[in-house]
């Protein structure tokens, strides 16, 4: 019944065995004990699970561990680097880009693969590009001024 | 002096969070932990002929499983905390037994090895329902038809009429009279953290610890004591990182007494944590009031008297404060303003749907949309600008504390101030002649302003139902470091930052010295919790207090170790130092000359990593004239010379009661355009002043009233609870339920004024509510106002494009 995977979790490759039925983000919470990616709706529409696969924003309620076969995926834990946060991280940090935290990681993870996709972008794209992860605490002007900052970190690395 | 207050200083809680390190309840594992399912009516008034547990108990992985009949007789029922006269409480079990109430009422808890295990075995529970026909519109509710409780003969739970002046001479006295029937409709809290709940018992320990996403630890393990049977003091509550609340969480729920009970039955680590289609089913909703208004003017705008007649739709059983929340409508029905007659008629009712509760303003956005809803409604109807109105029923800055005829005493307030910036900062006369050329080339805009006040730091002990006191505790350990425990339990407001400038600026020490901690019951003293934007003005305060007092104790150690009396010393930036007078001196120095280096405080005086361990260094102070308050902190836990009646330690703890509430107020301005072609409502501008009294993090506020307004577009625009008329829940996930996202929301211009209160010492008012209070009218306005032209002077929420699109195309303008 279970079925084995090979996956590559924030550097590290893993290999389990899992209930084919078993969903990503329980596999990162449950398996692996990740628990800074969160689960808000189980319907992939407050975006609070979201990781990156294979460079892809992806919301790990939506997807089965077993379809994560082979890939590479970055958790909220994976993104900082070294020690030295990751600039969405600090601009969420710098701006007040939240409040009880819980979206945080998914919205994180979603910004980040936002300005992967263009490096400076306006307010209203931030907002566009943020549409799939809900926050109920910020209001968002200040997750969008954490994007801006972090855009602006982005830009001035060589 | 203040090297943190006033300033935007980064959150300290942040670094966890933003790592995914945190944790929340269902980031808590303990081994051997068991996982609750629960099987919820999927009707909304039905009675139960049998539950046929059989299958589901053969299903792997299943361990128990508990029905009504299991536990109604071994839990207490679910508390309810408000008492008002002749209030019908219904006898709410933590699981249903012979009847269900509402879609969602849970029936059976399924208990099993894993989530998924838990979640199959619920599948085959046989419930045997009889279906009866449901109560789902309040007002019908009111009148007769079905019951829901039948030992109360009627759906009606409670009437409550309260205000004072004489209103029908009131309204008789005036010029014109206007009625406007209103609704504030039933919203969904939506924390993004669902509920959860992980109970472990210890056997030996007799000792039971629940982790529970809640706003108030103390009150619930208390709560849970008394439901579970317990003694209070082998309870331990801990509430670790909370995903939010906005008073959602500020309840005592049935899974939490279960959770507790199960795990003391099979001796295992139990947890459940809700779905979001159980949260939007099962936790509580806010609003749900459907009244009338009838207000009064003299030709000139002036208010003579305002009532509103309002049925309140209850849900089915109370929740902690169901019935309490339009009594909170009741308190603000006057405004900013000057009404010398005011009346609130209220009939709560039982409906076949979840409680009703506190939801972020908790009637007091309520209040604040009849209102501001009724000035306009004054302003149309005189033909009037609706901000003239509000400035003619302002009471005067020098009318504080004003007495309203709800029986309160605002505090105090500058209304014309905060109307006045936002009226500059808004460009108000340039927007109504762009509203004026826009009409003109057939474009629909409007300008709704709102003039909100709000009751807030809830509140003296008198008016609330369990305390309405904070406690803080404020020590100093041996190695100079700062521990604040708060009885406050924030979960995003960001006090563990706030309160650690406080601390810091008042102990003179760095921020980093200072760690707030909260929401642990075994280590807290007890506290009341975090809700009714009261954690800083008098959680916060409680720390002040706390400190003043420890530094009183430092004070006299001080004097001790310099030699001199505590009359001779004085504190600044974290130093004691005797008064630069020559008694002073000469009484510090003992006719000796002072050592050069004297002057120096050593800091700090413990190197925590930079030696080894042991017996701590005395500090040494001969011949100083001045010690660290970290240095007087290790003489106290030392012990060893300390002045006579001198407890050793040095701590201070401080539960402080406020004497009023504060009523913070401000002015938001919305402004709106309407597309034609499809009805929908358009931001372009939205510009708000607040005043919150004086401010410790400006950065939070806004990130406050941020969020609030966003709550407030939702219910102004986008947020329904809806059930159908056989009382199933249309919006059961947020594919149905419209939680504002990134690109509704228009870019906020934020401004302050600053009216401190004297209600206590940090001048502080509380902000938490004040987005959510202020902004909903401001929308709504907005949206009449460009929509007059079309003969409208009143819309309901939330305003939907369809609605809109037909007012514009049913009208010939």
């Amino acid at each position: 019944m279970k079925k084995a995977v090979q996956i590559n979790v924030n550097g590290t490759t893993r290999e389990t065995e899992v209930e084919p039925r078993l969903l990503l983000v329980h596999y990162l919470r449950d398996v692996l004990g990740l628990t800074g990616t969160h689960v808000g709706c189980e319907t992939s529409l407050c975006g609070a699970c979201t990781v990156t696969v294979d460079g892809q924003a992806v919301k790990s309620c939506t997807m089965f561990a077993v379809q994560a076969d082979g890939s590479n995926i970055t958790t909220i834990e994976g993104l900082a680097h070294d020690g030295e946060l990751h600039p969405v991280q600090e601009g969420f940090w710098e701006r007040h880009g939240l409040q009880c935290g819980y979206c945080t990681p998914g919205m994180i993870m979603a910004a980040a693969q936002l300005l992967e996709r263009n490096h400076a972008p306006t307010r209203e794209e931030i907002r566009h590009g943020l549409e799939g992860n809900l926050c109920r605490c910020t209001g968002y002007q200040h997750i969008v001024e954490a994007v801006e900052y972090a855009s602006k970190a982005v830009n001035r690395e060589p | 002096m203040a090297r943190y207050v006033g300033q935007r200083v980064k959150r300290t809680e942040d670094p966890r969070l933003i790592k995914g390190l945190a944790h929340y309840v269902d980031d808590i594992r303990l081994p051997d932990t068991l996982h609750v399912a629960f099987v919820r009516s999927i009707y909304a008034h039905a009675r139960i002929n049998g539950v046929d547990a059989g299958e589901a108990l053969k299903a792997p992985g299943v361990v128990a499983i508990f029905t009504g009949k299991d536990v109604s007789e071994k839990i207490g029922p679910v508390p309810c905390a408000s008492a008002l006269p002749e209030l019908k409480v219904p006898d709410h079990r933590v699981l249903a037994t012979d009847k269900v109430y509402f879609v969602g009422h849970p029936i059976a808890a399924v208990v099993a090895a894993d989530a998924y295990a838990a979640r199959d075995a619920a599948e085959l529970l046989m419930i045997d329902y009889e279906e009866l026909p449901a109560v789902v519109n309040a007002e019908e509710a009111a009148q007769g038809g079905a019951v829901i409780h039948e030992q109360f003969g009627s759906n009606v739970a409670y009437k409550l009429t309260a205000g004072e002046g004489d209103i029908v001479a009131a309204l008789a006295s005036a010029d014109r009279r206007i009625k406007q029937r209103i609704i504030n409709q039933r919203l969904a809290p939506v924390a993004m953290e669902p509920r959860g709940v992980l109970a472990r018992y210890l056997p030996g320990e007799q000792e039971l610890t629940v982790w529970s996403s809640t706003q108030i630890p103390h009150l619930l393990r208390t709560q849970l004591a008394l439901m579970i049977g317990i003694p209070e003091n082998k309870l331990r509550v801990i509430t670790p990182e909370v995903g939010g609340g906005f008073g959602s969480k500020l309840n005592v729920y049935a899974e939490e007494a279960l959770l507790g009970w199960i795990s003391m039955q099979l001796g295992r680590p139990a947890k459940w944590i809700e779905t979001r289609r159980e949260n939007m089913q099962a936790t509580i909703h806010g609003r749900g009031q459907v009244g009338e208004i009838e207000i009064g003017c003299k030709a000139d705008g002036t208010v003579t008297g305002l009532r509103y007649n309002v049925v309140a739709d209850l849900g089915a059983y109370h929740q902690l404060l169901t019935p309490a929340i339009p009594t909170l409508t009741g308190l603000m029905l006057s405004g900013a303003y000057k009404i010398p007659a005011i009346q609130i008629n209220v009939t709560g009712v039982f409906t076949n749907k979840m409680a009703t509760d506190a939801y972020r303003g908790a009637g007091r956005p309520e209040a604040t949309y009849v209102v501001e809803r009724a000035i306009d409604l004054v302003a149309a109807e005189l033909g009037l600008d609706p901000v003239a109105v509000r400035r003619r029923n302002f009471p005067a800055p020098e009318e504080f504390p004003f007495k309203t005829a709800t029986g309160l005493f605002y505090d105090s307030g500058n209304y014309e101030g905060a109307l006045a910036k936002a009226l500059e900062n808004a460009g108000y006369e340039r927007l109504r002649e762009e509203q004026r050329a826009a009409r003109e080339q057939g474009r629909i805009v409007g300008i709704g302003v709102s003039t909100y006040v709000e009751i807030c730091a809830l509140g003296p002990s008198q008016a609330m139902p369990a305390g309405g006191w904070e406690s803080a505790t404020v020590r100093i350990e041996p190695t100079g470091t700062v521990t604040v425990l708060t009885g406050a339990s924030p979960h995003g407001q960001g006090q563990e930052t706030s309160f650690a400038q406080l601390a810091a600026d008042e102990l003179g020490v760095d921020m980093g010295d200072v760690t707030v901690v909260h929401g642990d019951t075994a280590i807290v003293q007890y506290g009341i919790g975090t809700f009714g934007s009261r954690a800083t003005a008098v959680g916060g305060t409680a720390v002040f207090v706390a400190i003043e007092k420890l530094k009183e104790k430092a004070s006299k150690i001080a004097a001790h170790m310099l030699g001199t009396d505590a009359v001779n010393v004085v504190f600044a930036e974290g130093v004691f130092s005797i008064k630069e007078t020559k008694k002073a001196a000469a009484a510090a120095g003992d006719g000796k000359a002072a050592d050069a280096d004297s002057d120096e405080v050593p800091e700090p005086v413990v190197p925590v990593g930079e030696g080894p361990a042991g017996a701590l260094p005395e500090p040494e102070t001969e011949g100083r004239k001045k010690v660290s308050i970290q240095e007087v902190a290790l003489a106290a836990h030392l012990a060893r010379e300390l002045p006579p009646d001198t407890e050793p330690g040095l701590s201070a703890t401080y539960f402080f009661e406020p004497k009023n509430f504060t009523f913070p107020f401000g002015t938001h301005i919305a402004v709106v355009e309407i597309d034609r072609e499809t009805g929908e409502v358009k931001f372009q501008r939205y510009v708000a002043v607040d005043d919150c009294g004086r401010v410790i993090n400006p950065m939070l506020v806004d990130g406050q009233v941020q969020g609030g307004i966003v709550q407030s577009i939702g219910q102004a625009l986008y947020e329904e609870v809806v059930y159908d008329e056989q009382g199933q829940l249309i919006t059961g996930t947020l594919m149905d339920y419209a939680v504002p996202r990134a690109k509704m929301i228009p870019w906020f211009e934020l401004d302050r004024t600053e009216t401190p209160t004297d209600v206590n010492p940090l001048g502080v008012k509380g902000v938490g509510e004040a987005g959510t209070i202020g902004a909903t009218p401001a929308i709504v306005n907005a949206v009449v106002d460009a929509l007059s032209p079309f003969g409208v002077r009143h819309i309901d929420m939330p305003i939907r494009p369809e609605a809109v699109w037909r007012i514009i195309n049913s009208s010939d303008e």
